[in-house]
């Protein structure tokens, strides 16, 4: 895949009056997680849009915070793998609290398969 | 932190973080194959290829017929395809008409021509605001149109993603299809701006 910018003509400068793509890493990760999975064909674009709409719509009945409009999109993310019945919410409840409980400066285990016995009940 | 309440709460990094290695340890992605599509996004795909799109429609009467007509067509013509950039239609603006875009839903927009949707477009009171009174919104963000310019908002959805044909600046007779497509702005093809000669 292509890592160049596009440095030809007058329009290389790509932000002529834009922003970062991605405010956090995370952001591109979740982004590129569905095409990755739309690629793949385990679902659509389409069928990706309407848990995203569902899940804008969750956060406007009942707004908590700032809008962040990624953390919706990993909320359709993880309900859509989940209702596809490719990884389960609660598998993906228990890995994340177990990241969240490492320790500062942590080893990244990235796809490890000791997760499961985490100690994070505390 | 055992109890299901307190995992909604968690930070969206290790969500992420968690699913992609439940999906990678399926062998449904790859680290580096999210690595390219992430550096794809961010380097080479933008609104330069809108920008583009729009100068050859400025310079090329024939092109400017074609992509009204069939915009998902004349801009794979250029080279510029993919997810989301299937059902691509092209509003006009004129001396009468002035088009914008939003997605009231979501946030729909056509990545191949203007790459991913600025923070705004996907902002709540964007969305609904830009229906109810999108002039008013549209002066906010610094845009004032005259009472007798009609105001067409488009509202995006899965069959159709909308890109805005500005007017081509006055003054710019002079200019080549690659210094006009240096005018163009990612605003201007969202219709919240005008193109200005520079």
């Amino acid at each position: 895949m292509a890592l160049t910018l596009d440095i030809e003509g007058p329009a290389a400068p790509p932000r002529l009056n834009g922003e970062l793509v991605f405010d956090a890493p995370w952001q591109g990760r979740s982004f590129a997680m569905a095409m990755a999975l739309v690629e793949g064909g385990h679902f659509t674009w389409d069928d990706f849009r309407d848990h995203l709409i569902a899940a804008v719509q969750r956060w406007e009945s009942d707004p908590v915070g700032e809008y962040r409009y990624y953390e919706r999109w990993q909320e359709a993310l993880e309900s859509i793998v989940a209702e596809r019945e490719i990884v389960a919410g609660s598998e993906v409840d228990e890995l994340a609290a177990a990241y969240a409980a490492r320790p500062p400066g942590h080893d990244h285990d990235h796809g490890g398969h000791d997760h499961h016995h985490h100690d994070h009940a505390h | 932190m055992a109890d299901t309440n307190t995992t909604d709460r968690l930070p969206p990094a290790v969500r992420t973080e968690a699913l992609e290695s439940l999906l990678t340890e399926r062998g449904l992605v790859k680290s580096e194959v999210l690595d390219g599509f992430i550096n794809r996004f961010v380097n080479d795909v933008g609104p330069m290829n809108g920008a583009k799109v729009v100068a050859k429609a400025w310079t090329d009467p024939d092109y400017r017929q074609h992509l009204l007509a069939d915009g998902t067509g004349a801009i794979k013509e250029l080279g510029f395809a993919g997810p989301q950039g299937e059902h691509i239609v092209v509003v006009e603006n004129s001396d009468d008409v002035h088009n914008v875009v939003v997605c009231t839903l979501c946030s729909c927009y056509p990545w191949p021509v203007l790459g991913l949707p600025p923070e705004w477009y996907k902002d709540p009171a964007y969305r609904s605001r830009m229906v109810r009174e999108p002039r008013t919104l549209l002066s906010e963000m610094g845009l004032d149109l005259d009472d007798d310019v009609e105001v067409r908002v488009w509202d995006s959805s899965a069959e159709n993603r909308y890109l805005v044909l500005p007017q081509r600046p006055e003054g710019t007779d002079d200019l080549g299809e690659d210094e006009l497509a240096a005018l163009v702005t990612r605003d201007a093809m969202v219709g919240v701006a005008k193109v200005s000669a520079g």
